[in-house]
């Protein structure tokens, strides 16, 4: 029990910021595409084919922090303190853009929300991407607090990993306009989508070679034996997925979207299969920043009961939601 | 310039929280008040309730979503800024959060999409589900809110273990002491604040003689929840109060500025409570009637703070002030209601301008009061983070003043723009009306009768 419960949360809260990484993901992707549309005709559309999903899409980031907080509030006292600033950041960066979709409709001069929005989403992506780079190279800790500085995540690791965030979540809205939208957006979307799709191959690239170079401990877990054995399916599923995405991508509508997700899930286990199973690198494990076990079982079987129906319905409205954007839907 | 990190921590959850505040205490009443007029359409088919519904839904999207960001900062904030606080009882808090993000938030996040978005997608039933299940989500949301506030006001059943508190029973954590009166009291508040509100809106519209239909349902309902709602908050805020006295007596001696407890307590209307003298300033105040609110006897006595140690004082001037302005806004918002209702019976509503004119501009009222009531129980709680567990000071996050005086002035920033752009905006869809569409210029369709005779057509639908 003491062994597997941390195990099973630490599954858990990675479904939740894969779920989020995914969904937000698309969402904030817009956002970072909204400054190429050609008029605003063009970003009515782009936004209102998110309009009805980004709150619940946002939820998974609460999800992934609050479970943090309930699972392994060791780790959580100490990883919130160590990104400070880019936690804080992220979450105004958020609330510019989460206002903006509301904002947007009311206000008189659209510019400045639009502005907001394609600013937030854009920084709140880098921010992430900053935090995962910062957790991927680890914290400071002494006497199971931070002990390090306010920048000590700020390295040009971390600035990669930034970077390929924003565009990984660009490729995703790319592709989820290719689903949603018609006419020139669309069109664009395919285009940008290629071009995306190239740059984030090359990002994962660079993050693929310059984690085992840097860091001795995923250098090990990769390429000693037996490890490699398995662990080579990998890379080579990553290529056949994005050799089918770039053709998908002038050819299908909803594939494009799929392979995408299944692009940055695979991007997802690779970090996974680096990091496991610490929950800092390098001084938590997961059962070491594990709550208690009476928590952690009060709340699982909660998890058991909800997580199933919220997925129901959930798609539920995805599918009420599902085909291309229509024209004056809102309820503006 | 020493910057001390504590001082700033806490001013930047005050800010941040202070403005969250506002927003809840206004969607779950005005959730519940969309469902409302969503059912009663689906029963009646009047028109003007539909159009009303659509008219409210407008401005609860814009309260939503600042809503939803400024409560998505607070769950990190905890982390951020309080981490000792989520490493000495998040094994105990944790699980409420949880369980509020997975009961509450996914349900009336996933559901708003299709109560902003359904209109026409949707068959009328299932949209008045999605709005009743978005009313239900915020309710359920602060059920498991206030019952983790209220743990940290009167923890239960748990121990402390090496310095960590650790849950021993989850009915007793969940179900604290003080959870049934603060549940009540703050649900209650929201539906007031948001009924006001709604009648406020109502009254305006009156006033300017528009939207005669919509506006007569506005006062109707906003009334008859105030004339019901309002003197039973009094009596739940009553109970409260001596729920308080029993758990936390340093906070009701703060609040009453009662110093000396051996003797039976004052009711102090005002004065300048003074630590050193250790009396209060300027003191105006009624002999015994402290002690018969709070102990329903004459010469009853309670505690006074000269009975606790200096360093277990919460601030004295905030629970005391705070206390008393929301006391008097929630005497007003009770009257309001019954004048309204007296005026509703004899059937002169519509011409009572000396009542409708202070209502249209009182809608305000019922945020004030929020928030001295949360100023009155958090700063009243003081020193402490979890009564009686830890010390704020002992709470605080091992992070750098300057990050965290950096971070405030950006929230100041970015919140005052949105806050001020959002209630700009809601006021704008306000005076816009039912009818009217956001997107469009001022409308054309509403016809604007003049006054005398709208006055008389309202009186005879009446």
């Amino acid at each position: 029990m003491e062994w597997y419960l941390p195990v099973i949360w630490a599954a858990l809260i990675g479904t939740a910021v894969a779920m989020y990484v995914i969904l937000d993901g698309f969402d904030l992707g817009i956002g970072i595409l909204f400054p190429y549309a050609g008029n605003e005709r063009e970003r009515d559309q782009m936004m209102n084919s998110v309009a009805p999903f980004w709150d619940g899409n946002e939820t998974w980031l609460v999800l992934g922090g609050g479970g943090l907080l309930v699972a392994f509030p060791k780790g959580y006292s100490v990883i919130m303190p160590a990104f400070y600033l880019p936690i804080i950041i992220m979450l105004l960066a958020l609330v510019l853009r989460g206002v903006a979709f509301e904002f947007r409709w009311v206000s008189h001069s659209r510019t400045f929300w639009n502005v907001a929005f394609a600013f937030g989403s854009t920084l709140a992506a880098l921010c992430q991407g900053a935090i995962l780079g910062g957790l991927i190279q680890g914290v400071k800790v002494e006497n199971g607090a931070f002990a390090g500085g306010p920048f000590d995540w700020a390295t040009p690791f971390t600035l990669l990993c930034a970077i390929g965030v924003v565009i990984g979540y660009a490729l995703l809205g790319a592709t989820w306009l290719i689903v949603k939208t018609d006419g020139e957006v669309e069109a664009r979307g395919r285009r940008q989508a290629r071009v995306l799709l190239l740059l984030v191959l090359l990002f994962m690239a660079a993050v693929s070679l310059w984690t085992p170079i840097a860091f001795e401990r995923i250098a090990t877990r990769w390429f000693s034996y037996p490890n490699i054995a398995f662990l080579w399916v990998v890379p080579v599923i990553t290529a056949i997925v994005a050799y089918l995405d770039w053709h998908w991508i002038y050819e299908r509508e909803v594939l494009p979207f799929l392979a995408s997700i299944v692009l940055f899930l695979l991007g997802y286990l690779g970090l996974v299969i680096s990091v496991f199973p610490y929950m800092v690198p390098t001084s938590l494990t997961i059962w070491d920043a594990a709550a208690v076990p009476a928590s952690q079982i009060f709340m699982l079987l909660g998890t058991v009961a909800l997580l199933p129906l919220i997925l129901c319905y959930t798609g539920f409205v995805y599918w009420l939601f599902r085909g291309k954007v229509r024209e004056g839907e809102g309820y503006h | 310039m020493h910057l001390d990190p504590e001082l700033l921590a806490r001013l930047q959850f005050a800010f941040t929280i202070t403005f969250h505040i506002i927003f809840p205490s206004f969607t779950i009443g005005t959730a519940a008040f969309i469902a409302t007029l969503l059912v009663r359409w689906n029963v009646t088919g009047q028109e003007h309730l539909h159009r009303l519904a659509r008219f409210w839904t407008k401005i609860f999207a814009v309260s939503f979503a600042m809503g939803v960001v400024s409560g998505l900062v607070l769950s990190y904030q905890l982390g951020t800024n309080w981490s000792r606080f989520s490493l000495v009882v998040g094994n105990v808090i944790g699980p409420m959060i949880g369980y509020e993000v997975l009961m509450a938030f996914f349900l009336e996040a996933t559901f708003l999409g299709v109560m902003l978005f359904g209109w026409k997608r949707v068959p009328p039933w299932l949209h008045t589900m999605s709005a009743i299940f978005v009313a239900t989500g915020t309710a359920i949301s602060a059920f498991w809110i206030l019952s983790a506030n209220s743990w940290m006001q009167t923890p239960a059943g748990f121990e402390m273990r090496d310095g960590i508190a650790q849950p021993v029973d989850w009915l007793t954590v969940i179900f604290n002491p003080s959870f049934f009166y603060r549940l009540p009291h703050m649900l209650t508040a929201a539906y007031l604040t948001t009924s006001l509100v709604v009648l406020s809106v109502g009254a305006r519209y009156v006033v300017a003689g528009r939207h005669w239909a919509e506006a007569r349902t506005m006062l109707h309902m906003g009334i008859g929840m105030l004339a019901i709602l309002g003197p039973l908050q009094i009596e739940i805020g009553d109970q409260h109060g001596l729920n308080t006295l029993k758990y936390q007596p340093a906070k009701i001696a703060a609040i009453e500025a009662h110093w000396d407890g051996s003797g039976p307590g004052e009711l102090v209307l005002f004065g300048w409570p003074d630590a050193k003298t250790e009396t209060n300033l300027y003191e105006v105040a009624i002999p015994h009637a402290g002690s018969l609110i709070l102990t329903h006897t004459y010469d009853g006595t309670y505690p006074g703070l000269k009975d606790f140690p200096k360093s277990d004082w919460p601030p004295l001037i905030w629970p005391f002030f705070a206390f008393r302005i929301m006391v008097g806004i929630g005497v007003l918002m009770a009257l309001s209601g019954l004048v309204g209702a007296f005026l509703w019976w004899r059937g002169t509503l519509l011409e009572a301008r000396w009542y409708l004119i202070p209502m249209s501009h009182a809608w305000w009222l019922g945020f004030v009061a929020v928030i001295c009531g949360w100023i009155v129980t958090e700063t009243g709680r003081q020193p402490w983070v979890a009564y009686g567990i830890l010390r704020t000071a002992d709470a605080v996050s091992p992070v750098p003043g300057s990050s965290v005086a950096t971070t405030l002035i950006l929230f100041v920033l970015v919140y005052g723009v949105v806050f001020a752009s959002g209630i700009y905006y809601i006021n704008r869809l306000i005076n816009k009306g039912p009818e009217g569409r956001a997107s469009e210029a001022p409308e054309t369709g509403t016809p604007v009768r003049p006054l005398s005779a709208s006055t008389e057509a309202g009186a005879e639908v009446l």
